[in-house]
């Protein structure tokens, strides 16, 4: 259910644009970072955030409403997997990942945010 | 710079009942905007579906990297959806006081106006442009 709402969502936000003069058809495959994307959208009483890298990882935040803008942050766990994740040479990339290192500074990380 | 680009109106079944364009933008032909209202009105749904927390009432603010989509839901069901700039102060409050307030007044008290249905309201529409030109003059967009 969450993956069909992000895709939905990348794809109402790449027609929505209102800069970008040449879209393509509505519901056409999107290639990542190629056109307008969303990073955030806040209800009543949680706020999503996320961060598509360009291999299609998604990374998602769940915060307070009243969270600013966490973009930064994103980047800066994405860097976490990469370092703690991609770099472990017993890692098979696209199975579910359970590795301490990783785990550890993310807490670490998300403690400093002070939320 | 603030700038405010359209509003829409989907009614309660997620059918689009209004749209209007404020200022020049890459817009899509009406088709398209149809199925992004009940596109929209089903990621609201499931936005609300997928919260940690309990009692949420689905998206509010939307922000993408070019525009931020400001989504007021009125107690029985329709949606306003507003396009406008990144970071563009206060339209929340517009929505939910001025042009809720204009909808209210020159569509809902129109005795020939069906509700659900397309709005088509000479008065509605005077009144929303007046309201948004006098917002923009206020940026200084417009002298």
């Amino acid at each position: 259910m969450m993956f069909g709402l992000f895709f939905s969502l990348k794809t109402f936000a790449a027609a929505m644009d209102p800069r970008t003069d040449t879209k393509s058809q509505l519901g056409a495959p999107l290639r990542i970072g190629e056109s307008c994307t969303f990073r955030s959208f806040r209800t009543n009483n949680y706020k999503l955030h996320f961060l598509e890298s360009p291999s299609g990882i998604k990374i998602v935040l769940n915060t307070d409403p009243n969270a600013g803008d966490l973009r930064d942050n994103l980047s800066y766990i994405y860097g976490l997997y990469v370092e703690y994740v991609m770099k472990n040479p017993l890692y098979t990339p696209g199975e579910p990942f359970k590795c301490e290192l990783f785990l550890r500074n993310l807490f670490q990380f998300v403690k400093t945010i002070g939320l | 710079m603030p700038a405010i680009y359209a509003l829409y109106v989907i009614n309660k079944s997620g059918g689009l009942i209004y749209n209007k364009e404020f200022v020049v933008m890459a817009s899509n032909n009406l088709n398209d905007t149809l199925r992004l209202a009940s596109i929209w009105h089903s990621l609201h749904a499931i936005a609300a579906q997928l919260s940690p927390a309990p009692g949420c009432t689905g998206i509010e603010l939307l922000q993408a990297d070019t525009f931020d989509l400001h989504c007021f839901q009125t107690l029985t069901g329709t949606k306003m959806l507003m396009v406008v700039e990144p970071n563009t102060p206060d339209v929340d409050i517009l929505l939910r006081d001025t042009i809720y307030d204009l909808y209210c007044d020159y569509v809902l008290k129109n005795p020939f106006y069906e509700v659900e249905m397309p709005i088509r309201c000479e008065l509605f529409d005077s009144n929303l442009f007046q309201t948004i030109n006098n917002v923009h003059r206020r940026w200084g967009l417009l002298h």
